[in-house]
């Protein structure tokens, strides 16, 4: 598999401007800390903790607020330790969820990565398990892997402009982000996100 | 069936809109109402764990929940409990049915039982058994309060003499 060109911090700043108005759930690590250093939103909820329940608190809220469109932005570590959540997702199908998979082939935020990419400890994704064949298998209506920038935001920006549940697979480069600071406090995060989500004409 | 009607009733009375379960002998009518509702949500779960993040959900989007499950679910479910609930804060209602007490017929849920108790009480989460028709309705909603005051997980034990009802 190997290295990519794509990188994570790109891919979010792709679509970074679409996702106001979106309760956006992210797991922890280097996936929250980029999308923290693009600039903090009250309808982004970083999961610290709890590997693998990102998507199932995605599909909690597209089930509430059937209106919200819920953008999930997950990763390979963290999916594969829920992969009966995928199935859950299927079967539920929520229209209004995206699920959003960055796959670097390793378990970077827990010590499974290296300076300058190296892995050494890759997810199962490394040897040949494809998590878009999984969700598209599990029944998702829509699940696609990319691997350029320009395939990822066409994919990420139609899925989240559309209307069915969807999985975009991006394969990425396993690099650690510049810092893994979030400077909002879980709770201070817990308390202003479902406040975002219930504040009709909010700030989101 | 018509205990678990009263069940049913007294989760709808506290504004209960959305029901994450898996299935278990003694759960399958409450299942089967709940599936039969319109106005309710039925995420049917592939593991236990799942159910914890989908009531959080619903938390933060302003909707009510509760989790179906059993003991085994219940000890399946912990590092979700641990690491979403407990660590962020979060109501959770738990309805577990409590296998492995006197009169239990199948040797396979004689083990899970007996931890249920201990593993609650470790996580300092409040529980109260339900064995009563006349308890139900007013324990449930003491527990919708103690959840939605304490931002905690909280638990009622479904009992045998409540949920047992012999095959026809």
């Amino acid at each position: 598999m190997g290295r990519t060109e794509l990188k994570r911090l790109d891919c979010l700043k792709a679509i970074y401007p679409r996702l106001e108005g979106c309760a956006v759930v992210t797991i922890m690590g280097a996936v929250a800390a980029e999308l923290y250093s693009l600039g903090h939103r009250p309808n982004f909820f970083y999961l610290e903790h709890a590997m693998g329940l990102a998507s199932s608190i995605g599909l909690g809220i597209a089930l509430a607020q059937p209106k919200r469109k819920v953008v999930v932005i997950d990763g390979d570590g963290s999916v594969l330790m829920n992969l009966g959540g995928l199935t859950t997702l299927a079967r539920s199908r929520p229209n209004n969820l995206v699920h959003l998979i960055f796959d670097n082939e390793t378990l970077l935020s827990v010590g499974g990565g290296a300076p300058g990419g190296h892995k050494w400890f890759t997810t199962a994704t490394a040897t040949g398990t494809d998590l878009a064949g999984i969700a598209s298998a599990a029944g998702f209506p829509r699940a696609q892997m990319v691997r350029e920038l320009g395939d990822f935001e066409e994919a990420a920006l139609d899925a989240i402009n559309g209307d069915q549940l969807s999985c975009i697979v991006a394969k990425v480069d396993a690099e650690m982000p510049k810092s893994f600071l979030i400077d909002v406090h879980m709770l201070e995060n817990r308390f202003e996100f479902p406040r975002a989500l219930q504040t009709k004409g909010g700030v989101i | 069936m018509a205990n678990s009607q009263v069940v049913y009733d007294a989760m709808k009375g506290v504004g209960i809109t959305l029901l994450s379960a898996l299935p278990e002998t003694w759960l399958v009518h409450l299942i089967r109402m709940a599936d039969e509702d319109p106005a309710m949500t039925l995420v049917r779960l592939a593991k236990e764990e799942e159910g914890v993040g989908v009531s959080a959900g619903a938390h933060f989007a302003g909707a009510r929940s509760a989790m179906l499950l059993q003991n085994h679910g219940f000890l399946q479910a912990i590092n979700g409990i641990v690491g979403v609930s407990l660590l962020y804060k979060i109501p959770l209602l738990m309805l577990i049915t409590d296998r492995g007490s006197f009169g239990e017929k199948d040797p396979w849920q004689t083990e899970g039982g007996k931890y249920t108790r201990p593993v609650l009480d470790a996580l300092h989460i409040a529980h109260d058994d339900l064995r009563r028709p006349d308890e139900v309705q007013p324990k449930i909603a003491h527990a919708m309060t103690l959840a939605q005051a304490s931002l905690s997980p909280v638990a009622l034990l479904l009992q045998r003499d409540l949920m047992w009802e012999e095959p026809n």
